[in-house]
């Protein structure tokens, strides 16, 4: 089994942050992994993404083929949408819907959620206001993955938990239950039962 | 067996280099190779002079040198003493550092001595796409390429026996997609350190590169090239594997044969030819055109096998791959472009999205270099003649809008020089823009160089007091700017300090304006801590405090 991530967001949100969880996990579980990361200059504000492939067979490419992405997971609508060359026919778009506009030309966000729809399977939703109703904005990410992880199959829920618990248990206990929080809330928000 | 551990591939050749027993690493900080030193320095015991190390040896030497240059002599010092030493910097740092690169080649190494250039294809965050296995050829020293991260965690160990093996220095070349990319990684033992030793009687010589020297020296090494080739022909490295379709024979180099890989999940039907230890060892190639009549050359960066190949083989075969269009001619690899070359039908995912903007690094909100850009502009409104000449660092981001104030940008350095000839050949008036780190790494000769001159140019420091763009690393000149272009010879009246914030603006334009119109060489350091460095800082002091309240 293998599964095919492309993380994306604006430098400084915290994609990175998403990817060393799923990291944590992964190795925690013997799997293979690739994670292709963006460092330097485009870290001041431009476009990020990370390419995060998981497998129990060894990988060859650090980067995903085209139209061979299982998911998305973006912290930001444009950005799920740069992408969507290497997303494959089959594949989901976990989006958060709060745009990050640092730009003096970015589309009007009526044309972003309807290219969104168009691409077939997306959860698409406004994780900056679920973690700001949880009194804990820092932790949009968080809840962007537990809607990814209503999504990998490859990594059980629980797993991606004992990820968080491991990632903050050196910020204390209370961080890593808000934390979790916001995983749960984002598993709930991408319909996982 | 140690513990599997998740690192990128920089990290995984600083933990090579850490258990090959390396008693240093010297470097200046550059994407996409700043990772490899940062992460010795996360080794615990760092304390801004060295990693504790196992066995109760001296710690390994960690702090950033002041270029790529002193960092590589200071390399070469620890090889003659014996020790084994690590160079590692961004592709472009081979040029800073390539005087005594080239030098290193014709001393030969004592102690064992690996330089890590970190290539950057596609130009991610670089200003060119030149590749390291050149300089390596160019030198006549060996070069390593890994394909994988735990290929750079093994293939260090291998590279540090071949330089005392052989005596030799030895590159070890990396690229932006391996040195950013993670994976699992499994260590094995570590080496213990060198004992101090100097050069044996009979290389002793070699050490001191007079032309009576360099000369036998220079005859010594065109035969041991020819010696490092039959090496790299029986390297455990360069992989030969068949395939029963002969209608191509592939040579796929470092990351080159991940990307065919990943094309053949059930393997190559291909006769293949994996290469990650040059020279390039022709012999290999010759028996692959035995089989095959078109060889395809699949290598990331610029067509160094592939020119390689010129003459070596039969007439009658055809060589593919970079130089005939098979493979884009610049740029990064790819699954898709190999893919491409290999005659496969492509892949289909969702269409590209038109609504999709470019969205490009710019200057962080609250940037010091915001404020001066913005003070700058105003300054030189008015002066129809005004250049202003760039350098590296985020600074340089001065040039996009809203700013738009850099007419050039090259090389590490350059602003100030090149503010300098542009003077000297009569334009007015001739600006420089450099940041701290900047300054210290390559501008301080050309300030020299305008102080002699007595030329009519103003220097701009923008001394953030960090090197900002690969991450915060200290900055060699940090608290000694104003004192070391006083000491270059500038006067003091024409070194004007001011703080880049909103509510100094009138009286920073001001300044600057008042250096502009002094015909002679003047500096305006302006100086205030960079954003990001600040915050963690502060973020720290915040930690300290709770502690000592516990």
């Amino acid at each position: 089994m293998k599964e095919d991530l492309i993380l994306a967001g604006v430098g400084g949100q915290g994609i990175l942050s998403i990817a060393t969880i799923i990291g944590k996990a992964a190795l925690g579980q013997g799997l293979y992994l690739k994670q292709a990361e963006v460092h330097g200059m485009s870290q001041r504000g431009g476009d990020v993404q990370s390419h995060l492939r998981l497998s129990d067979k060894p990988i060859d490419s650090d980067l995903i083929p085209h139209g061979q992405c299982d998911l998305i997971v973006s912290l930001e609508p444009m950005e799920a949408l740069r992408y969507l060359p290497w997303l494959s026919k089959d594949g989901w778009i976990i989006t958060n819907t709060n745009p990050f506009v640092n730009i003096p030309d970015y589309p009007g966000m009526e044309e972003v959620k309807k290219a969104l729809a168009a691409t077939g399977n997306v959860v698409a939703f406004d994780a900056d206001g679920i973690a700001k109703g949880m009194q804990s904005p820092r932790s949009a990410n968080m809840v962007l993955l537990g809607a990814t992880a209503a999504k990998l199959g490859i990594l059980k829920p629980e797993l991606l938990r004992e990820g968080i618990r491991s990632i903050f248990a050196r910020k204390g206990e209370a961080v890593v239950e808000v934390n979790l929080k916001a995983f749960d809330a984002g598993l709930k928000e991408a319909g996982y039962e | 067996m140690s513990e599997k551990l998740l690192l990128l591939g920089d990290e995984a050749l600083a933990l090579g280099a850490l258990h090959s027993g390396i008693s240093g690493v010297y470097a200046y900080p550059g994407t996409p190779s700043t990772e490899i030193t940062e992460y010795i320095q996360s080794q615990k015991g760092y304390k801004g002079r060295g990693v504790a190390r196992t066995y109760g040896e001296p710690p390994v030497h960690c702090n950033w040198s002041a270029n790529e240059k002193t960092a590589m002599e200071e390399a070469l010092g620890a090889s003659y003493a014996g020790k084994r030493a690590l160079v590692c910097m961004k592709h472009v740092g081979m040029n800073v550092c390539a005087d005594p690169f080239m030098g290193s080649a014709m001393t030969g190494a004592n102690g064992g001595l690996v330089i890590a250039p970190c290539d950057d294809p596609s130009m991610h965050s670089s200003q060119n796409e030149q590749d390291s296995r050149f300089y390596a050829q160019f030198a006549m020293v060996p070069c390593f390429e890994p394909s994988s991260q735990q290929e750079a965690y093994e293939m260090m160990s291998g590279a540090y026996d071949f330089s005392e093996k052989y005596n030799i220095p030895v590159v070890f070349r990396m690229v932006t997609r391996l040195s950013h990319s993670r994976a699992v990684v499994q260590p094995h033992e570590a080496r213990r350190q060198n004992e101090l030793h100097y050069p044996a009687a009979d290389k002793a010589r070699q050490w001191v590169t007079l032309p009576v020297n360099a000369r036998v020296r220079n005859a010594q090494l065109v035969k041991d090239y020819l010696t490092f080739e039959e090496e790299a022909a029986k390297s455990p490295y360069n992989v030969f594997t068949d395939g029963p379709d002969k209608s191509v024979g592939i040579i796929a180099c470092g990351l080159g044969y991940n990307y065919l890989m990943e094309n053949f999940k059930d393997g190559c039907p291909f006769p293949v030819l994996k290469i990650s230890q040059y020279p390039f060892p022709r012999k290999l190639a010759l028996k692959l055109a035995e089989q095959c009549r078109t060889i395809l050359v699949i290598e990331e960066g610029q067509p160094l096998v592939e020119t390689a190949l010129c003459g070596v083989f039969p007439s009658g075969i055809t060589v593919k791959g970079r130089l005939d269009g098979t493979l884009p001619r610049t740029g990064e690899l790819d699954p898709d472009c190999v893919r491409k070359a290999l005659g496969l039908p492509e892949r289909q995912g969702h269409e590209a999205c038109k609504i999709v903007v470019p969205r490009p690094p710019a200057l962080c909100q609250g940037c010091g270099h915001r404020d001066f850009y913005a003070a700058l502009n105003k300054a030189l409104e008015g002066f129809d003649g005004a250049r202003v000449f760039g350098d590296i660092g985020c600074y340089t981001l001065g040039y996009m809008p809203p700013f738009k104030s850099l007419h050039t940008c090259v090389e590490m350095g350059g602003s100030i020089t090149m503010a300098v000839g542009a003077s000297l050949s009569g334009g007015y008036p001739m600006v420089a823009v450099i940041g701290d780190s900047t300054f210290t790494h390559s501008g301080m000769t050309g300030l020299l160089d305008a102080v002699n001159e007595n030329a009519d140019v103003t220097i701009c420091i923008s001394d953030n007091e960090t090197t900002a763009m690969t991450g915060g690393q200290d900055s060699a000149g940090t608290g000694k700017i104003e004192r070391i272009c006083e000491a270059l010879g500038v006067a003091p009246e024409h070194i004007r300090t001011i703080v880049p914030l909103p509510k100094n603006a009138a009286e920073m334009e001001q300044a600057i304006r008042e250096e502009v119109e002094y015909h002679g060489v003047s500096v305006i350091v302006s100086r205030r801590e960079c954003i990001q460095t600040a915050k963690r800082h502060a973020a720290a002091k915040a930690k300290e405090a709770k502690t000592q309240q516990l």
